[in-house]
């Protein structure tokens, strides 16, 4: 039975960071991560002395596959200057950050330390686009990866089951890659800082210069629908349904609600967290949800006394264009089987009502895996303290945001609400 | 066939034989492929082996154009996609599996709720030897 959940005493985030995302040839998670921890620092608005964090919880997914080397809590740790307090790697998939927070969360609210760093890295790019598919699938469920699927594959086959329970088509998600690009051309971090309209036009002017024929896309969706700009990855998800390959990191601050304050004026307060586990897709009854974050999301908006209209703005783990629509349903957002519609009408845009992914998402953000939830949440940072430039939200008294993480095809889920008050 | 443990390895060695087998539990019926040691419907332990018909309907399916190192080996990519699928048995359970005879340069054409029909897929001989559960269309 799940209970209503409560901590022990409340915690705040008095500072965030993050690197920018992309592929770097010449920069590694060390490099990321102290991008990240820099700008984390220097958010403290009273300012803090690094000596004084207690512990680290640092989510990375699979670096042990894709650089070789493992064991990543102290080597960050010393890199910042942590050592010897403990640092602990939490590894949940591409939750892994997700997890990291929570347990920052935890051991500051049981009262054993005041103040720990929560954060995630990843370094992916340096691998081939094979290899990334075959390190990634490390976290499918055995099964899967023996049938053949890839993480895209997986994500694919979801939206074949959505598509035949509810009428979408692949144009309606296409609305959802339009949507992500137009957010991360207002976000300087984002790997792809670009309009869908953007890419359209230096295709055009490359051509030219190429003195090659001119494409003649009329609109957005008509680039999307070329196969030639748009190829197949895994039908029906396309090269712009999937998040990329990306390198980065992002870090938090979390203190004790008590001296909050000595640290900022202006806190954000976690109010809630959820976490949830899932089955693979032969063992789930149903296809067109997760059931993970359904747990997750029930977890945290119990422990918060909140609704799912009460939250202004989120963060949303849309690895793929499916997976962005069937989580606003998980998440309460929408009814099933209503959120492609819900992101047809604009309801989910950046002046919308309720603004989703306006970092650009995982799609354009990126995604390095581990990293993520981490920069989710600095994204509902930046957003609820109102320095989220361009892409800030005209939401009038905005209060409070969330981000969703999951984790491989659904086997992790965390939800987190932070509150400004 | 009764004293197999209800584990990954004997499922697999059923599969060799080609039989498709999964657990029932002997508290509450439910069916579990692959099958399950502890039944998640009611927490019992009690299992026994049925096999399965090996009949079904899809569910859902991709077709994969990037493919992992292991699939490329066998000859598939860009231009020769591979289709998964998830697919319900007729006895209830689901599996998950390649669909082999499917056209997969045109998956507009495959239709989820089409009926499907195991084949047993071998490859390598003797201690290596792996069966590889594959569906196609009935």
């Amino acid at each position: 039975m799940q209970k209503r959940r409560k901590l022990g005493r409340g915690v705040a985030v008095v500072g965030a960071g993050m690197s920018k995302f992309g592929m770097f040839k010449d920069k590694d998670s060390k490099d990321l991560f102290v991008e990240a921890f820099g700008e984390m620092i220097s958010s403290v608005d009273k300012g803090v002395d690094p000596s004084d964090i207690d512990a680290l919880y640092l989510g990375n997914f699979t670096n042990d596959f894709f650089m070789h080397q493992a064991h990543w809590g102290p080597i960050i740790s010393d890199l910042i200057g942590l050592v010897p307090k403990p640092a602990t790697r939490t590894e949940g998939a591409c939750a892994s950050s997700g997890l990291a927070f929570r347990e920052g969360v935890f051991a500051i609210a049981s009262g054993f330390y005041d103040m720990v760093l929560v954060g995630g890295v990843e370094e992916m790019s340096k691998r081939s686009t094979e290899e990334v598919a075959e390190g990634l699938a490390l976290a499918t469920v055995p099964y899967e990866g023996r049938a053949g699927f890839t993480f895209p594959g997986v994500f694919g086959a979801l939206a074949t089951a959505y598509f035949d329970r509810y009428g979408a088509t692949r144009e309606h998600l296409m609305n959802v890659t339009i949507k992500s690009h137009n957010n991360a051309r207002l976000n300087p971090k984002a790997q792809f800082n670009v309009s869908i309209r953007d890419i359209m036009e230096a295709k055009v002017e490359s051509a030219k210069n190429k003195g090659k024929p001119l494409p003649n896309w009329r609109d957005e969706k008509e680039f999307l629908r070329d196969h030639g700009a748009n190829p197949v990855i895994a039908w029906p998800m396309h090269l712009y349904d999937c998040c990329p390959i990306s390198d980065g990191a992002g870090c938090l601050l979390l203190v004790a609600e008590e001296i909050a304050n000595n640290f900022t004026d202006d806190p954000l307060y976690v109010i809630g967290i959820g976490q949830g586990s899932g089955r693979g897709l032969h063992a789930s009854d149903d296809l067109t949800y997760f059931e993970a974050t359904r747990y997750a999301a029930k977890e945290a908006y119990e422990m918060a006394g909140l609704k799912p209209e009460d939250i202004q703005i989120a963060e949303v783990h849309d690895c793929f264009s499916i997976a962005e629509v069937i989580h606003i349903e998980d998440l309460g957002f929408f009814k099933p089987g209503e959120g492609y519609k819900a992101v047809e009408e604009g309801l989910t845009r950046l002046d919308g009502p309720k603004p989703i992914n306006t970092s650009g998402g995982l799609k354009c953000k990126g995604h390095p895996v581990g990293a993520t939830g981490a920069a989710q949440l600095y994204e509902i940072w930046e957003q609820l303290r109102k320095r989220a430039g361009k892409r800030q939200v005209p939401t009038k008294d905005l209060r409070i945001g969330a981000a969703h993480n999951l984790g491989g095809t659904g086997g992790t889920s965390t939800f987190t609400i932070l509150e400004r008050r | 066939m009764e004293g197999r443990p209800f584990s990954d390895i004997a499922y697999e060695q059923f599969l060799n034989d080609e039989k498709l087998m999964g657990s029932r539990c002997k508290e509450c019926g439910a069916l579990f492929v692959p099958p399950r040691p502890i039944c998640i419907q009611c927490n019992g332990s009690e299992m026994e082996w049925v096999e399965m018909k090996g009949r079904g309907e899809l569910r859902a399916f991709t077709c994969i154009s990037v493919v992992p190192p292991s699939m490329m080996e066998e000859g598939y990519g860009r231009n020769n996609p591979y289709c998964s699928g998830v697919v319900e048995l007729e006895e209830g359970a689901k599996v998950v599996a390649r669909i082999e005879e499917v056209d997969t340069n045109k998956p507009e054409e495959i239709k989820v709720g089409m009926s499907l029909t195991a084949k047993f897929l071998h490859r390598d001989e003797g201690e290596d030897k792996k069966t590889f559960l594959v569906f196609k269309p009935l």
